[in-house]
């Protein structure tokens, strides 16, 4: 019983990290239908900034985060500007290589100013410690983790359902040239999603470095398991990628506790055959 | 009217006979740097064997992405598959090369008759996703069976007996890298045979509009799997020659890593010409072997502006920056409609 | 005399629109027929429900006797069920020698064939070169469809679709977006259909219309309100009604 509830716990956390990195992706793929396949590598990107804050210049973990995340979404504006914006509409295997090579970039530019070894970032002292949840004890960054995924999946349902610009992103991506031609400036409505998308990597690859260690090969090494939970849960949906990060985060830490010699090939199983039966993921939208 | 359709009709036989000398000449040059390399290099013989296997591999992709608009990053499980069951094969008393390069071809098809089924269910992205599962799936697999196929440390010490009897595999490398020529003439005059037939356009004709396929009363799925299990053929067939002329089999031919790189190849020498295909490979194995032996990580930040300036530059590749230089004038699409 | 073609109460709901009601029609071979209607009326619909692209709700479609309701669009595609598009659906790197050889082939069950050549397939060239000099595109057959004019194009669309040799042949608006210059060419093509073919047309040139059609049926939301000769359509009430509104005798839509 006490397993069950260490990988159930273990689960749900990585399941929430994964989710804050990866609803931004769905985001992007749903609405501007961009297959980013360098998403992963702003995550890490956001890791790196994060840990030099806290490591090098012994600045607090909350510190450490905002600055990661503007830090990040500052990097990206220009990569928007230049690279993405000529994708925009292209074929998928356009967008793949594209971002691909955007990848391998930042992967080598990273290993040749940080090295290849690993970079974590140190936790504060209130995260560090375990706590008593009565019938368990939990480590802290746990409850932190999860707590941010529930944040980050409430604030966004907000911002999509209830508010003005919630209404004119749904109005984008339905159909962009009607919103266009109905004055929603949807070149605002791109930049500046792409921006919330980015900076949720950011802070989806900070608070999720417990599980995701930082180091170069990070962008690639998670690039298929991002894909591979934006797929299953359908592209642009915040319940199916809720859904399918649980699912598969838990799939894979079942994996790691009960089955270490076999790796990841349940992981990959089960992602046939989700994608097979659901071959839109769970909450996908007909194109 | 009458007269010019003469003319179209008189003219039929010599564009055909163009297309003949076309491809004659290059398959000649094909030949010829072959054989300038087996000249040039010949400290080098096993790299340039190992390019000729990679070069299968990336024909393999060219079929299947150039040629039917099916986008991949899981095209080494079929390299893998393979290679595998040639070095199995080997292990267990098979050692004569051309059952190896069979072996392959036929473990290659199943394999590639088993992705094409799996990943034709789905399209776009998911496709995509499907394609690196399976791959990803294949690596795990090869990882956990390691009675069959020697886990992480890989299959060793295949010993290949001579072909025909007479011609040893040595150290030096010859024989293998001249099989490995002929083999790869042998698969590309094939290849431009399939792709010139009818079901060659029908491919064509589905990579481009398959509704319009369908509204002409053909089946769309059967087509497309019949393409996967050539291809697996094919990219098998590097697979077991890349076996045979290292004589190891590692998990590295079963990699993601490996249908990324492949792609890029791809991409890199122009997709849908079978040509593209051979530059691509060369001139990327070229630069790796060079760069990477300084900082592997420097390549891989040249291989990232390469994808990204190909992108935004030069989407036909290669091949399609010597058309437009040669002034052919063909308009290379990428997924464009009348 | 039996029908070629028939569909029987054919319907179609989308949730809760019905965007196709109770459809029923007969045509016996050599019919010419229009289908004609104001614009949301449910044509393309039809014609997608009659080739198998959409499911019926309810309804029957039975081509020479046979129902063919459950089967999918590719395999009524070869009992002789044909369409054309109404925006032109070609490849543009081909040329139309090779679209018409590709159909040819495909319909003769060699076109996924790797051993035989696709180019100056002696079989079928005959063929081929019969099809496109009835069409008149002789001298464009050599070019890739991307650089020929859209009339040129549109007679391709009809040109396919014969080389399937069509039992029932659905031409969705054959003229759409070809100059008139060019109009005339595609009459001559439609003059020179094969006479045991029941075509059924729908388009919004009248003047085609009249010229081409034995019956004329007018579809509006989702229904027919008149089939009969070309020549009384125009003075019927409920067709007027349909194109122009009319407050006075006002129905609700949905």
């Amino acid at each position: 019983m006490q397993t069950v509830l260490s990988i159930a716990i273990d689960a749900f956390a990585y399941g929430m990290a994964l989710f804050i990195i990866c609803i931004g992706l769905s985001l992007t793929m749903g609405l501007m239908r961009v297959v980013n396949l360098a998403h992963g590598a702003f995550a890490m990107i956001a890791g790196y900034i994060a840990s030099y804050a806290a490591r090098d210049l012994g600045l607090g973990y909350a510190m450490a985060i905002f600055l990661a995340i503007i830090g990040t979404v500052i990097i990206s504006i220009p990569l928007e500007r230049l690279l993405f914006r000529r994708i925009y509409g292209r074929p998928e295997l356009t967008q793949v290589l594209m971002t691909i090579g955007i990848t391998f970039c930042v992967i080598g530019i990273t290993n040749y100013f940080f090295g290849p070894t690993l970079k974590t970032i140190p936790l504060p002292g209130s995260l560090s410690q375990p706590v008593d949840v009565g019938f368990k004890t939990i480590a802290a960054h746990r409850l932190f983790v999860m707590a941010c995924g529930v944040i980050v999946a409430g604030g966004l349902w907000y911002l999509i359902e209830r508010t003005d610009f919630g209404i004119k992103l749904r109005a984008t991506v339905d159909n962009a040239a009607m919103a266009d031609a109905l004055g929603v400036r949807t070149q605002v409505v791109y930049a500046v999603s792409f921006a919330i998308a980015i900076g949720l990597a950011a802070l989806g690859g900070v608070v999720g470095a417990e599980f995701l260690p930082i180091e170069p090969y990070y962008a690639l090494r998670y690039m298929v398991t991002f894909l591979v939970v934006v797929s299953v849960g359908g592209a642009g949906s915040i319940p199916g990628a809720v859904v399918a990060c649980l699912l598969l985060g838990a799939v894979d830490t079942t994996g790691r506790y009960l089955m270490p010699e076999f790796g990841n090939f349940f992981f990959y199983a089960a992602v046939i055959a989700i994608v097979c039966v659901f071959p839109r993921g769970f909450f996908g939208r007909a194109q | 009217m009458q007269v010019i359709a003469h003319t179209e009709r008189v003219a039929a036989p010599s564009s055909a006979g163009n297309r003949w000398l076309r491809d004659a000449i290059g398959v000649s040059l094909i030949v010829a740097a072959g054989l300038a390399g087996y000249w040039l290099f010949p400290d080098n013989l096993a790299l340039l064997t190992r390019v000729i296997a990679v070069a299968l591999l990336v024909l393999s992709i060219d079929l299947i992405t150039g040629y039917c608009g099916v986008a991949t990053l899981g095209q080494a499980a079929l390299f893998g598959a393979g290679a595998y069951a040639a070095g199995i094969a080997c292990v267990s008393g098979v050692t004569e090369p051309l059952t190896l390069i069979t072996i392959g071809a036929v473990a290659g098809s199943a394999a590639g008759l088993l992705m094409g089924t799996i990943m034709l269910r789905a399209h776009g992205l998911a496709q995509l996703v499907l394609s690196i599962a399976i791959v990803q799936l294949f690596h795990e697999a090869a990882n956990k069976a390691s009675a069959y196929t020697g886990g992480s440390d890989g299959l060793a010490g295949l010993m290949v007996s001579p072909l025909f009897g007479v011609f040893e595999f040595d150290l030096w490398g010859q024989t293998a890298y001249l099989f490995g020529l002929a083999l790869l003439v042998v698969v590309f005059v094939v290849l431009k045979f399939i792709v010139s037939s009818p079901f060659g356009m029908l491919c064509r004709g589905i990579k481009q509009d398959p509704i319009r396929i369908r509204a002409m009363g053909s089946f769309v799925f059967p087509v497309l799997l019949k393409m996967f299990v050539i291809s697996g053929a094919v990219a098998g067939m590097g697979g077991a020659l890349a076996a045979i002329s290292t004589q190891v089999v590692g998990l590295d031919s079963v990699s993601f890593e490996l249908s990324a790189n492949a792609l890029v190849m791809l991409v890199l020498g122009g997709l849908g010409t079978l040509y593209g295909a051979l530059v691509g490979t060369v001139i990327f194995m070229g630069f790796e072997h060079i760069v990477s032996a300084i900082n592997p990580f420097h390549w891989m930040t040249m291989v990232g502006a390469l994808l990204i300036a190909v992108v935004i530059a030069a989407p036909g590749g290669l091949s399609g920056v010597l058309e437009k230089v040669s002034g052919s004038g063909k308009r290379v699409k990428t997924g464009g409609r009348a | 005399m039996s029908d070629l073609f028939r569909v029987e109460g054919l319907t179609k709901n989308f949730g809760g629109l019905a965007v196709s009601r109770n459809i029923s029609l007969a045509m016996p071979a050599g019919e010419r027929l229009a289908l004609i209607g104001p614009n949301g009326a449910g044509k393309t619909t039809f014609v997608n429900l009659v080739t198998g692209q959409l499911q019926p709700s309810a309804g029957r479609v039975v081509l020479n006797g046979e129902d063919v309701t459950s089967l999918g669009a590719v395999r009524r595609v070869r009992k002789g069920l044909v369409r054309t598009f109404q925006v032109t659906r070609l490849f543009s790197e081909m040329t139309p020698e090779e679209h018409v050889t590709l159909t040819v082939l495909q319909r003769e069950g060699k076109a996924s064939r790797i051993l035989s050549r696709f180019t100056g397939n002696s079989e079928v060239a005959g063929e081929v070169e019969g099809i496109l000099s009835t069409l008149g595109l002789l001298d464009v057959a050599r070019r890739k469809v991307g650089e020929i004019a859209y009339g040129q194009q549109r007679l391709l669309e009809i040109g396919i679709a014969l080389a399937l040799r069509p039992k029932v042949l659905l031409l969705d608006e054959p003229a759409a977006g070809v100059p008139s210059s060019d109009t005339p060419r595609i009459e001559q093509a439609l003059e020179r259909l094969p006479q045991s073919l029941a075509v059924l047309m729908i388009e919004h040139d009248m003047d085609l219309v009249f010229r081409f059609a034995r019956r004329v049926v007018v579809l509006a939301a989702g229904e027919i309100i008149f089939e009969g000769l070309p020549s009384q359509v125009a003075m019927n009430e409920r067709v007027r009604e349909a194109y122009l509104g009319n407050y006075a005798h006002a129905r609700s839509v949905a």
